[in-house]
Order: C-alpha cells, then structure tokens, then sequence
C-alpha cells in the first residue's frame, strides 16, 4: 500500500480492494490523491465524456451508412426529420417525431406507388452517430431472416436527427404493419455506441411509448447486435401473429425491462 | 387578473399569474420548448418588475389550476396557514425579497414562516432573485431529520450512497456500497435505483442493505427507489424497508402519469410507520423531483417548469420526508439546456424547498447530450455547498453505470468537507471514527489491507464462483 510517509514520494493512496472491481463497471478503487481523484483518473473520465460527447455531436452521414445497407442487398430511402439543426434537435423532441415537410410529401408520393407491408425499418442517428456501427451486423442478420420467412418489408428508411417516435409517421404513411426503429441511445460515460430499438404495431402519429416494445444496450459489451437481431425477429413474428405491441406483449417476453434512455 | 407594466416605449401585458410567472422566469429550454417563455430578454424584465409588485395575497386568491380539476392544487390551499402568513401577508413579491434578505430574517423567523408561504409565493420570489440571494437565504434555513441518525444540522453534509448495477447484480451493488462506505459515505441514504422493478428484486436489494447496516451497526438507512405500490407489496410481504420512495411532480395529472395520488402516498408511509423500525418522531419518505417532470408528462397546465417544480414540494412537506433530492440535470437538454441552466435550477429548487420547509438534497448532474461537464458540476456542488445543501449523491467515480448520466462521486463530497469544513451525520461520523475510515469526519484515514469492512467481500471473491455472498448474512 502506498503512504505518504516519504516527503519525497507523492503516490496517491490505492485502495487496498482492486480486485472488487471484477464485480461491477462501476469506477470503484478509484484510490484517491488526499480526498481528491487522481490526475489518472481525472484524465480517464475526461477521454470517456470526449468520446460519449462526440457521440452525440459528430454529424450523421446518411449516404455512408446507406452505401453500408446496400452490401446486404436492402435498398434505403433517406428523409430528414423536422429538427434541421444538432440543437434543434437536443432541444425541440417534439421536432424530431415528426418529418420535415419535404421528406413528408417524399415518403407520400413514394408510398402511392408502393403496396402495404408487412413491416418498415427505419434507422435514425439518434443521439448517438456512434452507435450506428451497431446497424449493418443486426441487419446482417435479420434482414435475410425477414425475407427467408417471408415477410413484405420496405426499403430501410434512413433518418436524420430522428427520435423514437418518428416511426410512428414513417409507418403510417407506409402503410406499414410494424415499425421498427433503431437508433442512437443516449450515451453513457462508457457506452458512447449503444445501439436501441423500438417497435410499434400499427404505427401512427400518436401513439405512446406504452404502446412500444424496447430492446437497448444493443453493442459489443451488451446485447451483441447478432443476438438482438435473432430476440428482435422472435418479438416481432409474435407482434405480428398477436397483432399487439408494448406492455400486452412484454409481459411474455423474459428480456430485462430496462429504463428508457431515449425517448 | 390582468397584469400590466411599460417600460417607457413599450407597454406589456400578461393575461394572467401563470403567464407573468412564465414570462419572468430565467431563460430554460424547457420553458421555450413548452411555449411559455419570454419572447425576449425585454419582455422577461418587464414581466420580472411587474411581478415584484404582485402582492403576495394574490397567489391565494388566483391559482394557477382551479383546485377543483387539481388535487395538489387543493393540498396547497389545506395547507396554507394564515397565522404562519401573516409576517409577509403586506408585502408585494418584490417587497418579500428585500425582506427574506434582511439580518433580521433568521432561520427561527423562516421556519415559522414556511407553514405560511405556498410553492407559488416562494417560486415568485425566486425568480426575482440573483443566484447570490437563493444562496444567503437558503443557507439561513436548516431542516433536521432523523432515522437512525441526524441529518442537516449545521456544519454537516449528508451524502447518499448509490451503488447502481445495471443487471441489479447484489455482488456488483455490493462492492460498490464497500466503496462508497470506505469513502465515508453513505450516511443520508444507501439507495438503489433498481434496474427492474420488481417485487424480488426489491426484497432481495433491502435484505442486502439491511443485513449490511445490521452487521456493521452503521448508523443509516436503506431505500430501494422502485415505485411506492412495489414498496407497498415488499412491506406486505415482510420485506425490511426502511424509506419508502417516490418520484413527485407538482400536479394531479403528472403524478397520476407516474401512478401515485396524494392518497397512495399516505397510505405508503403509514405502512412504513407501522414497521416501527424508525424512532419516534422520525421521517420514512425519500421524494425525488425534477424540474420539467410536467412537461414531460403532457401535464404541466400552461405553467413554467420552475413554479410547478416548487408545487411538486407541496406535495413532499404533506408526508414529513426525510430527504427530498432535485435531480436536477437528468432530465435533460431540451429542459435545461446546458450547465448555466442546470446551475441556476438547482439552486432555485434548493432554496424554494428550504424556504418551504424542506431537508432538501440535489443530485448534481447531467447527461451527455447536454452543453455540462464537470467543471459546471464543481459549480453547482460550491454553490450548493455554501447554501447550506442537506445531501448530495455519491457516486463512483460519478459514472452511474446504470441510469447512464453522471452525478458527484465520493471524492467531490471530500472536496467540498475540506472546502467548507462539513462533516457527515454526528452519528455516522463517530461510526466511521470507530471503523477507522475517517478522522474528525473531515480526513479520510490510509485503509489498512483487511479492513473489517473489505475483507470479507476479498475473501469472498477469492473463493470465487456462485457461492459468492453478498455480504455476511
């Protein structure tokens, strides 16, 4: 154990119970310089908060992310929600639910052309661009899943600045039977690339969360996106068998209830 | 009631109170995105000196929500004591901030005060204040309460110990309740956000706690924060419970959204009364509050953000609470944009709880998306510090692993003890005395490798595997 007792020796005082660390992702054992953190410590938390700030702030590239969707052979549509701006849209939520007009009367004129189906993806940026890395391994997975049992599935639609309940709109101009929404969650100090995902029978404007079924902590040190992907076709095959989403369905389903970081 | 003002070329008028404290409240986007702020920084001035001379018999006499649509609304009116009120019953809202500033003004003059003011009188005035005021009067106020040990008597800082794990794990929960304890923490609270909300997962968390504060006598108390009707059910069902949890918001309609009534809430702290585990006199409830929890909920009223967030306090002094904690930052950007924001809203919220009689505590804090950092955090917890603030969180690390935001960690409580020379709860500073974790509640001392509170958890971990306890049962 370090002591101060050496005038020349400034250490500061581990803590003498590293190894509980095992136990939890908490920043336990952090050891301490007088009452105070470390500049070790100090120095760590400033790289996670750059890393979840960036997160939320590096501007979402829908054409890279499209070019990514197309390799699995799932054509995309792009629309834009009605927050135009990064803090437009931190500050207006009502603003990122609903579509920008020019993407309204888009998605309209395509959606005449196009019969109902049985479900519509959309991706949103969220309030995580870093998430979306999450994206092309879940639909790598589900996307051949859906066509294999074959379900009607539009274009993935890919949305800028979007919030959980612009599927609510996309859907129902789609005349989509489920939606179902994947985006950037909120992120935490150590999960700046956390994928969520939200689905809706019977979308329109609207409906409320109640109304949703949520899978989050969709990454790598979570719920690995393969494995969401295979939990999400199980959820959404019986959504569709029960014609039902949100509470009614969740009571079934044995996956952790955890609180909304989005919504 | 119309009120007006001009300001040489320009004439404004607010139709009524809830639009003139609306348009007088500091700017927050919570307020813009709900549509009742200032136009500009012109109109919010105007309307500030034309709220200065509402007198403050017009909050009686004009509620924002007709009681009759509103049961908070009709516990405020209950509430109110006109004897309580008679001290300031002449005085105008801007009168009433000269007068809360005087020396004269203590904090015996104060606590016979707050049975008088209602949650609008105090959100009034504090909207006319400078951050310096909200500081100098809260800190005139102190509120002492009690369970097992004594909490907000001058010269002290509380912190609540909260140990989240994200899968509720008891091992992860427990590690870090060791470390926040080893921290000299722990001493308003040890509470746990649970990550589901269910009955045995709430049975299992209090039996860890209990156990815990059993094993070592540590002079606290546990709350599980999972709704009052699970609280309800693990009381039925045996569970030791000590506080009993619930968020709160300032209307009927936004506390209906969280699935409480004023009723439930009594009915909630006469079962956890009836478990006779606090000493007499003692307080069981542990709220939580926020401001924007109205809005959030579609139930604000047309009512700014700050007003119904001192309403929300109506609700908690009816129940004799141990702690109340503004989360401040949680919410988020769209309802306080960014640490100037934040700063500002929890030193109102502190000072309109004092003023209305409350211990009141702030979780310091914020999200990712929000314009924060650390360096506001330090702001915020000075301020508070100064203020007079009955408890703060500790968290480790300030990372909260669970919720995903970030608060005050165990190190910022030592920051501010050496600061401004607050020491923990007397009873729990002479337990840590004893443990050899802290010296004169100020110093935490080296911890000595075995340390009785750390060793079992090692040992523990070495024998490894499934058959790891908790704690000592």
């Amino acid at each position: 154990m370090n002591t101060l007792s050496n005038p020349g020796d400034f250490s500061p005082q581990a803590d003498p119970w590293q190894e509980l660390r095992a136990l939890t992702e908490a920043r336990i054992a952090l050891g301490r310089t007088g009452g105070s953190v470390t500049t070790a410590e100090v120095l760590d938390f400033r790289m996670a908060h750059a890393a979840a700030r960036d997160a939320v702030l590096t501007p979402f590239d829908p054409g890279a992310l499209a070019r990514e969707i197309h390799t699995l052979g799932a054509p995309t549509l792009p629309v834009t929600s009605a927050a135009l701006t990064r803090a437009h849209y931190l500050q207006r939520p009502d603003q990122g639910r609903r579509l920008s007009a020019a993407s309204r009367a888009a998605l309209t004129d395509f959606a005449l052309v196009q019969p109902p189906v049985d479900l519509v993806i959309i991706v949103a940026d969220g309030l995580s661009t870093q998430a979306l890395r999450q994206v092309r391994p879940l639909l790598a997975v589900l996307w051949p899943a859906l066509q294999e049992a074959g379900w009607s599935v539009a274009p993935v639609v890919i949305a800028s600045q979007g919030r959980v309940a612009l599927q609510d709109e996309i859907g129902e101009i789609l005349r989509a039977r489920l939606s179902l929404m994947l985006l950037g969650e909120r992120p935490g100090l150590d999960s700046a690339d956390s994928l969520g995902a939200y689905f809706t029978w019977a979308p329109r404007v609207g409906r409320t969360d109640a109304e949703r079924n949520c899978l989050s902590n969709i990454r790598a040190a979570g719920l690995p996106p393969a494995a969401a992907a295979a939990r999400l076709m199980d959820l959404l095959t019986r959504a569709r068998r029960l014609e039902i989403s949100g509470t009614a369905l969740k009571d079934e389903t044995p996956a952790p209830v955890l609180p909304s970081t989005q919504e | 009631m119309i009120y007006r003002t001009s300001t040489g070329r320009h004439g404004y008028r607010f139709p009524d109170l809830a639009t003139l404290l609306a348009k007088a409240s500091p700017a927050r986007s919570g307020d813009d995105l709900a549509g009742l702020s200032a136009a500009n920084a012109a109109e919010r001035a105007a309307a500030q000196v034309c709220l200065a001379d509402v007198p403050l018999t017009q909050f009686l006499e004009e509620p924002l929500i007709p009681p009759e649509k509103d049961e908070v609304s009709r516990l405020i009116l209950e509430q109110h004591q006109p004897a309580a009120f008679q001290a300031v019953a002449g005085l105008t809202v801007g009168q009433f901030r000269d007068w809360l500033l005087r020396y004269e003004t203590d904090g015996p003059v104060l606590a016979r005060l707050a049975p008088g003011l209602t949650p609008e009188m105090a959100a009034a005035v504090s909207k006319l204040m400078r951050q310096q005021d909200l500081i100098l009067v809260a800190s005139k106020v102190r509120k002492i309460t009690r369970f097992r040990n004594t909490l907000g008597g001058p010269g002290t800082l509380a912190v609540r110990l909260q140990p989240n794990h994200p899968a509720d794990d008891p091992r992860g929960i427990a590690a870090s309740i060791v470390d926040g304890l080893m921290y000299g923490c722990g001493d308003a609270v040890i509470g746990i956000n649970p990550a589901t909300d269910s009955p045995a997962s709430y049975h299992e968390l209090a039996g860890l706690m209990d156990r815990l504060i059993q094993e070592y006598r540590i002079p606290t108390q546990s709350c599980v924060l999972a709704h009052v009707t699970t609280a309800l059910r693990a009381m039925e069902e045996g569970a030791p419970v000590d506080l009993v949890f619930q968020s709160i918001a300032g209307t009927e309609a936004a506390n209906s959204s969280f699935g409480i009534s004023l009723a439930l809430l009594k009915e909630a702290r006469d079962a956890a009364l009836s478990l006779g585990r606090v000493p007499a006199g003692g307080q069981v409830m542990y709220f939580e509050t926020g401001q924007g929890s109205c809005l959030s909920a579609g139930a604000h009223h047309g009512i700014d953000q700050q007003t119904l967030e001192a309403r929300a306090y109506a609700v908690a002094r009816e129940f004799d609470p141990l702690l109340v904690n503004t989360v401040v930052g949680f919410i988020g950007p769209e309802y306080l944009f960014d640490g100037k924001q934040i700063i500002r809203a929890g030193l109102e919220d502190h000072f309109c709880g004092k003023l209305l009689g409350l211990p009141m505590g702030c979780d310091v804090c914020y999200t990712n998306h929000a314009e924060a950092d650390q360096d506001d955090m330090d702001s915020l917890l000075t301020l508070l510090g100064t203020a007079g603030c009955n408890f703060i969180m500790g968290v480790p690390g300030a990372a909260d692993v669970m919720l995903g935001y970030q608060s005050t960690s165990f190190h910022d409580s030592h920051y501010l003890r050496q600061l401004l020379g607050l020491r923990p709860a007397p009873e729990f500073a002479a337990w840590l005395e004893t443990m050899g974790i802290m010296q004169d509640g100020l110093r935490l001392l080296p911890a000595p490798e075995g340390h009785a509170l750390v060793a079992p958890q090692l040992a523990a971990l070495a024998a490894g595997g499934v058959e790891l306890q908790p704690l000592p049962a």
